[in-house]
């Protein structure tokens, strides 16, 4: 065990320069790809916010079988069979037909190649699912069916996050899915946190409805809540356009009577409809209609063609730049709701990365102190060994680009106070060895052996706690089990390569001095 | 050598009486958790007004109806830690307190950290964090009854069992929260509590092999007096760097390290009087590592 050859040697300290170099790169700026890498620092030690948004699908899952009755209606019509009593409630289409045509819609909803009720080829379920109750026909989304319509919104839904987090113009966001239903938004260094988070919980469904009186209007009618809360106006539920319609929207300042206003611009159809609608509507209230509250309702005093017009509504200039954007990055699918929130301000995190850096020190410090006092020429081997390890660990995550979080930190103290362990329980054995070999190398030797079952059973119980904590672990605690779980390779390492060699060098030098250790 | 084994008994039953009053302070008192398993909004402000003290911004915040509060001093004499339910889980809440703050004090606080966990996600945190413990004392058990034989993994599995139970009942007994971090620190625990025991177990087993005519009772305390002073070493190490975080890692840090200090205290102790005991009373003998080295 104390036998190392010239090659091994150059290579265990090529190996370790090269570690120290990959760590001080952090510190300094190479101008040098490979060494260019730096420790990310987590959240909760460069500040920002960490956002998990949940979609709520109800709305969608309501207008898809609001669209799916009418298809079933026109579909069976076709075939001269009449859907009598439909109906949606509680998540499910009710509906009745006679009873000769009862088996014909079993057949159709359950044929592999059903037009009415696909999914069958692909994914070997249909989209829907049929119950006979007797009384009546019920029919819901089948599991496939739910899971391909949460997915398609949550693809929707995590491009516009996209594009509004784009707009607002941070650093390195992160947004990512998570299960079919989420999205996580992590926000490196936001100066606003307060903002985002307004931005994205809006849907920003905007329609441009006709104010009316007329309770029989074709299309229904419904009350709607002015942005203040209290006034309330009738509106069509005929869409003139909608923010699908629209190209391009910014916040400007009218010269007239100096108010801030979002003006826009629509597509080719928009700006047809919009132009009808304004020479035909003469006289009448347009209602703009922001996720189910009246922004304003302007009444027409003249024909629009041009495909442009502008929003009014007592803006702030910041709330009329924060519409505009919502506006040009288009509604999302279905609401979001933020679940999850953590945000640390900038200087909270340097005030922790502060700490944890004293704290390392000092627990450093401590620990070296300790190791030099209880076992002097070898606990300066194992202290140097401990600097190494060290600079290996750090060098890990800087190599992996590794997020370094405020737990992470810890995990490194922690590493260094449990690192000594093995070179412990090596030298203890060493000490038992020597009361009956007198031979220096030979109880060097089988102290390094015997040792060695219970040092690798001990790592592995702290390995197994530190993979268990990743899977189960989010944020800053992940970070914890990454420094604790490279931090066992790196002490393991230096211990059987670094401190193992320096060992051999002073025993081999020594080997005739009695009470070595 | 110490003679260990004379307190065996003595130790059984402190064990015992430790394990029993932390389950009734847990099964009674409970445990405090924080906002990541009970759901709710964490503040963290700093004044720069000195003359803001808890009291008056106890005051203001009982004012804003936001459900069940606390207002407590942070670390510095400026810094406070607000926590309160946030029951309806309002969108807009946190910039309704800044500008409720700001009239009533002038525009003196630094929000410098936010944290807001819903109802549903709680639910999923506090989940997850029984089954990752659940999780990891399975594995454990199931690694020790690999590596050794089941007397072992049993005696093990019960020093663990003790250590977090025990560490979790000071946490009720003083009210000490509970968050996503301790979950991390008791993880740990289990980590370095069972290394210290594998540490014995292992020179046990060597033991066993090399002794016939030792009994356990004899031969345990043999072991544990082998490996003292690499478990005074290590535990000294590991104590000295949690010392470190605890006392200079902020405010932040200190739950999880004082968890983990009490972790690594009991776990030293589990390891000689609890994982030992329990292979001298199943009367664990050469024959039982014998016929494990037939098996292999």
């Amino acid at each position: 065990m104390l036998y190392f050859s010239k090659l091994r040697i150059l290579s265990i300290t090529l190996f370790s320069l090269l570690f120290i170099l990959i760590t001080s790169s952090n510190l300094f700026k190479i101008d040098d790809s490979f060494f260019d890498k730096k420790i990310n620092l987590g959240l909760d030690l460069q500040g920002g916010s960490y956002l998990l948004l949940e979609i709520d699908n109800t709305p969608v899952i309501e207008q898809k079988l609001q669209n799916l009755s009418t298809t079933i209606k026109n579909y069976f019509k076709d075939k001269d069979i009449r859907i009598k009593n439909i109906k949606i409630e509680d998540q499910k289409i009710f509906f009745n037909v006679d009873d000769q045509s009862k088996k014909l819609i079993v057949e159709t909803f359950a044929d592999e190649d059903s037009e009415i009720n696909p999914y069958y080829p692909r994914f070997k379920s249909h989209q829907l699912f049929l119950e006979d109750t007797g009384l009546n026909f019920k029919v819901s989304f089948s599991k496939q069916g739910l899971i391909t319509l949460k997915t398609s919104s949550q693809d929707q839904a995590i491009e516009i996050v996209r594009r509004r987090i784009d707009e607002v113009g941070t650093n390195e966001p992160n947004i990512l899915k998570r299960g079919n239903n989420r999205i996580l938004v992590e926000l490196p260094g936001l100066d606003d946190p307060m903002r985002v988070k307004s931005l994205l919980g809006k849907t920003a469904n905007l329609t441009f409805r006709f104010v009316t009186n007329n309770e029989n209007d074709n299309f229904g009618v419904e009350k709607l809540k002015f942005e203040d809360g209290i006034e309330e106006a009738t509106v069509s539920k005929r869409i003139i356009i909608s923010g699908d319609n629209l190209l391009d929207a910014q916040p400007q300042m009218d010269t007239q009577n100096n108010q801030t206003i979002v003006s826009f611009s629509l597509d080719r159809v928009g700006a047809k409809r919009f132009g009808r609608a304004t020479s035909t509507g003469i006289g009448k209230q347009l209602a703009i209609v922001l996720d189910g509250k009246i922004i304003s309702a302007p009444v027409i005093r003249d024909t629009i063609a041009s495909g442009s017009g502008q929003i009014s509504g007592g803006f702030t200039f910041q709330s009329a730049t924060d519409l505009a954007l919502l506006l040009r990055s288009g509604a999302l699918p279905a609401p979001l709701n933020i679940i999850e929130e953590r945000t640390v301000g900038p200087d909270l995190g340097q005030d922790s990365i502060n700490a944890g850096m004293i704290a390392l020190a000092i627990g450093f410090l401590l620990v070296i102190l300790f190791m030099f006092v209880k076992y002097k020429i070898f606990g300066l081997i194992t202290n140097i060994t401990l600097i190494i390890n060290l600079f290996i660990l750090l060098g890990i995550l800087t190599l992996f680009e590794a997020t370094l979080t405020l737990p992470g930190i810890a995990g490194i103290i922690l590493t260094v106070g449990m690192a000594v362990d093995a070179n412990v329980l090596i030298f203890e054995r060493i000490k038992e060895e020597l009361k009956d070999e007198k031979n220096n190398i030979i109880a060097f030797d089988s102290g390094y052996i015997k040792s060695r079952t219970a040092i690798i059973d001990a790592n592995i119980t702290t390995l197994l706690a530190a993979v268990i904590l990743f899977f189960m672990g989010s944020g800053p605690v992940k970070g914890f089990s990454v420094t604790l779980g490279v931090g066992i390779f790196t002490t393991l390492f230096s211990v059987y390569f670094i401190a193992r060699l320096f060992t051999s060098i002073y025993v081999s030098r020594n080997r005739d001095k009695e009470k070595l250790i | 050598m110490i003679a260990f084994n004379k307190y065996y008994n003595h130790f059984n039953i402190v064990s015992i009486l430790l394990i029993t009053i932390s389950l009734i302070f847990l099964i009674f008192k409970g445990l405090n958790f924080g906002i990541d398993f009970k759901g709710g909004t964490l503040i963290e402000l700093r004044s720069t007004d000195t003359k803001i003290n808890v009291t008056t911004l106890r005051d203001k915040f009982s004012q804003m109806n936001l459900g069940d509060i606390s207002v407590k001093k942070f670390g510095n004499d400026t810094d406070y830690l607000i926590k309160f339910e946030n029951k309806d889980n309002k969108k807009d809440i946190i910039k309704e307190i800044k500008i409720d703050l700001d009239k009533s004090f002038g525009n003196n606080f630094n929000f410098r950290r936010v944290e807001n966990v819903g109802p549903k996600v709680s639910a999923e945190l506090l989940k997850s964090g029984v089954i990752a413990i659940s999780l990891s004392l399975a594995i454990m058990l199931f690694y020790i009854w690999i590596r050794f034989e089941w007397q072992f993994s049993f005696g093990a599995i019960l020093a663990l069992f003790h250590d977090v139970i025990v560490t979790l009942g000071v946490f009720s007994l003083f009210s000490l929260e509970i968050n996503l971090s301790i979950i991390a620190a008791v993880l740990t625990i289990v980590g370095y509590s069972m290394n210290d025991t594998v540490v014995i177990f292992d020179r046990v087993r060597e033991n066993l092999r090399k002794y016939s005519d030792i009994k356990i009772y004899e031969l345990t305390n043999i072991s544990i007096n082998e490996t003292l002073s690499r478990t005074i070493i290590t535990s000294a190490t590991t104590l000295l760097a949690l010392l470190a975080i605890y006392f200079f890692g902020g405010e932040i840090l200190k739950g999880f390290s004082l968890a983990m200090i009490l972790g690594v205290v009991f776990g030293t102790y589990s390891s000689i009087y609890i994982a030992n005991t329990v292979l001298v009373r199943l009367r664990v003998s050469q024959k039982t590592v014998l016929r494990e080295d037939d098996n292999n």
